[in-house]
């Protein structure tokens, strides 16, 4: 029977033949823990009877959702957790400020391409970028995975996506994977897997934020084909079934942003330009990586934000950061204006770190734009790519990156002067992506799109 | 009698509990009365102990944070009934022991504060406008959530039930 990636790795650990459909039970090679679920996972682990997690050596435990801890209850909740670790023996902890656990877990070696790894974040399908077979569950499934060492799963259909041709300049990897969310929809993979060909010799960041993304589209797993850290057996047969095929043509692709509040509520850059922004994250493990900083630092060299953007940076990891404040990038980033920020989800999530105030709009580089993700209910979130951010610090409002990319000095400070007075004082709250989300909303309609009762709501 | 909650499409569990609420952020005894603080606000103090939550399609996708299925649990919701499930929240639902099944036309039949009577015996959502239908459950999520959850499977049995 031929296989998918999904087949073959389920296949293998389960030590059964099986298929898309039939449910196993498999050995995990790792589990990832994180801060915020510490107190259920305890909970769970003390329900079952186990006094011990089954093996210290295959636990990872990460500070990095809430870190560092920006309220005395999640100062309590992280003392508990450090103090578990300690009892526990678990070597593999990174406290607040090594950065987010996805971006750790690749970067140091944790995943074993072709491995099952459950991870108590949704985003760890990003371990898929070296070929590890990463999900992401709750509390209590990852307390039985830490008691037991195994899991139950449904072996999934898989996704296959194909890309060809090569990027533009000014068009990165975010903006691929955001034109598949485009086309597949925040559910079109749910409970899949999928495999992402033709990308396999990508730098292994970029590898990371396709992975990642998957769970935006509801896939259980994410995975890319023939990357080296894959050893050889790891290759789908060639007839595979798949249950349903994309292709994107890298070369024809123009940068996406996605309108709040749907992931999927995707627009080329070009559609939604002008549209003034307050603040800008740049970071997350979809793209808080050195060369997601390099090219932010590409447009801000030499000169200063908008006076009325604010521009958070967030390394997703300490490597990260490090490697970006030793080749300059993050002196470029301060220089223009930039708060950095220690390594971890940053406001990603809402908890810590430059939340959003009500009705303001943020553009961000991360995989989440829903109502109230980042901060207040009434704030809104777009997302792409770090070129189309650092452009937006820049100037104010969402613009297409490319003219600004080897184009002259002088004809670079023209455009920025040009989009500056366009928007000309007016806070974002009070221009209000609203009528222009709205419209770009209703030009890019989604099933049954829920966001016209959301932004209902919102106005 | 309880009563249903409708919803629509792709409701994320941050819209059930936002993140700024997670109990590591307010306390493990108070991050229920934040459930749907945005999406619906007053839900926290109008829930009855068995009232049922009505959904379309992708219902609970986002985020894994299992406070979000913990919360339901604590307000002693009866069930979740929703055209699809996303797959972690589907999960995490088995794994505390809420009834979670699909139905192809609850969504469209109850409307919002409806009485209702989840019957998975009969496999039917009953509701004013008549019954809906619920796609049973496959047997290994059928035994967990007959045993109360899955901590509460493992200590009776040991071991996950059988796949094979």
């Amino acid at each position: 029977m031929p296989k998918t990636l999904a087949e073959l790795i389920l296949s293998r650990q389960s030590g059964r033949d099986v298929q898309a459909g039939d449910l196993v039970i498999v050995p995990i090679s790792r589990v990832m823990v994180h801060d915020s679920v510490i107190d259920a996972v305890m909970a769970g682990l003390k329900d079952l009877g186990k006094a011990t997690v089954w093996d210290t050596t295959k636990v990872g435990v990460f500070v990095d959702h809430a870190a560092p801890a920006p309220t005395p209850v999640v100062a309590d909740s992280h003392r508990v957790l450090r103090e578990w670790v300690r009892a526990q023996g678990i070597q593999t902890f990174y406290d607040a400020g090594e950065g987010v656990c996805h971006q750790i877990m690749v970067e140091e070696g944790y995943c074993e391409p072709g491995t099952v790894i459950v991870g108590s974040d949704s985003h760890s399908n990003s371990y898929g970028a070296v070929g590890s077979f990463g999900a992401g569950m709750g509390a209590t499934d990852i307390a039985v995975a830490l008691g037991l060492g195994r899991t139950w799963l449904r072996v999934p259909e898989s996704i296959r996506v194909e890309f060809t041709g090569t990027l533009r300049r000014g068009v990165t990897m975010k903006d691929a994977i955001m034109r598949v969310v485009r086309e597949i929809g925040t559910d079109g993979a749910r409970y899949a897997c999928v495999e992402f060909h033709g990308v396999g010799d990508l730098p292994q960041g970029d590898r990371i934020t396709l992975a990642g993304m998957t769970t935006e589209m509801g896939a259980k797993a994410g995975i890319v084909v023939g990357t080296p850290e894959a050893p050889a057996w790891l290759r789908p047969d060639p007839d595979a079934a798949y249950a349903r095929r994309v292709h994107v043509d890298l070369s024809t692709l123009e940068p996406q942003i996605a309108i709040p509040p749907r992931v999927d509520q995707v627009s080329d850059v070009s559609e939604a330009v002008g549209i003034p922004i307050d603040i800008v994250f740049l970071g997350s493990c979809t793209n808080g990586r050195l060369v997601d900083m390099q090219q932010a630092a590409s447009v801000l060299r030499g000169r200063r934000i908008s006076p009325r953007v604010r521009l958070e940076v967030v390394p997703s990891s300490r490597r990260q950061f490090e490697d970006a404040m030793a080749d300059g990038t993050l002196g470029i980033l301060s220089a223009a204006g930039a708060v950095i920020g220690s390594s971890g989800c940053g406001p990603c999530l809402g908890r810590t770190g430059g939340v959003l105030a009500g009705e303001e709009v943020c553009f961000s580089t991360a995989n989440r734009n829903y109502k109230g993700r980042m901060g207040s209910p009434d704030a809104s979130i777009y997302l792409g790519s770090p070129y189309v951010a650092a452009v937006a610090a820049l100037t104010g409002v969402i613009d297409d990156p490319r003219p600004y990319l080897g184009s002259s000095d002088a004809d670079f400070d023209a455009l920025v002067t040009k989009r500056r007075a366009d928007r000309g004082d007016r806070g974002a709250a009070s221009a209000r992506s609203g009528d222009r989300s709205r419209e770009l909303a209703m030009a890019h309609p989604v099933a049954n799109a829920p966001w016209i009762v959301g932004m209902d709501q919102e106005d | 009698m309880p009563r249903a909650w409708v919803f629509g499409d792709d409701l994320d569990t941050d819209q059930m509990v936002p993140g700024r609420y997670a109990p590591f952020m307010v306390g493990q005894d108070k991050f229920q009365n934040y459930a749907f603080y945005d999406a619906r606000p007053g839900f926290a103090k109008e829930v009855r102990p068995g009232d049922i939550l009505v959904g379309g399609e992708n219902f609970g996708c986002g985020s894994s944070r299992e406070y979000a299925v913990a919360a339901l649990k604590k307000l002693g919701i009866g069930g979740v009934v929703a055209k699809n499930f996303a797959r972690i929240f589907f999960r995490n639902c088995i794994n505390l022991g809420i009834p979670v099944v699909e139905s192809a036309d609850a969504v469209t039949l109850a409307k919002d504060g409806d009485l209702v009577t989840l019957d998975l015996t009969a496999a039917v959502l009953r509701t004013p406008q008549g019954d809906a239908t619920l796609r049973p459950l496959a047997p290994f999520a059928q035994q967990i959530l007959s045993a109360g959850g899955v901590v509460q499977y493992l200590a009776a049995h040991g071991d996950f039930p059988q796949v094979e």
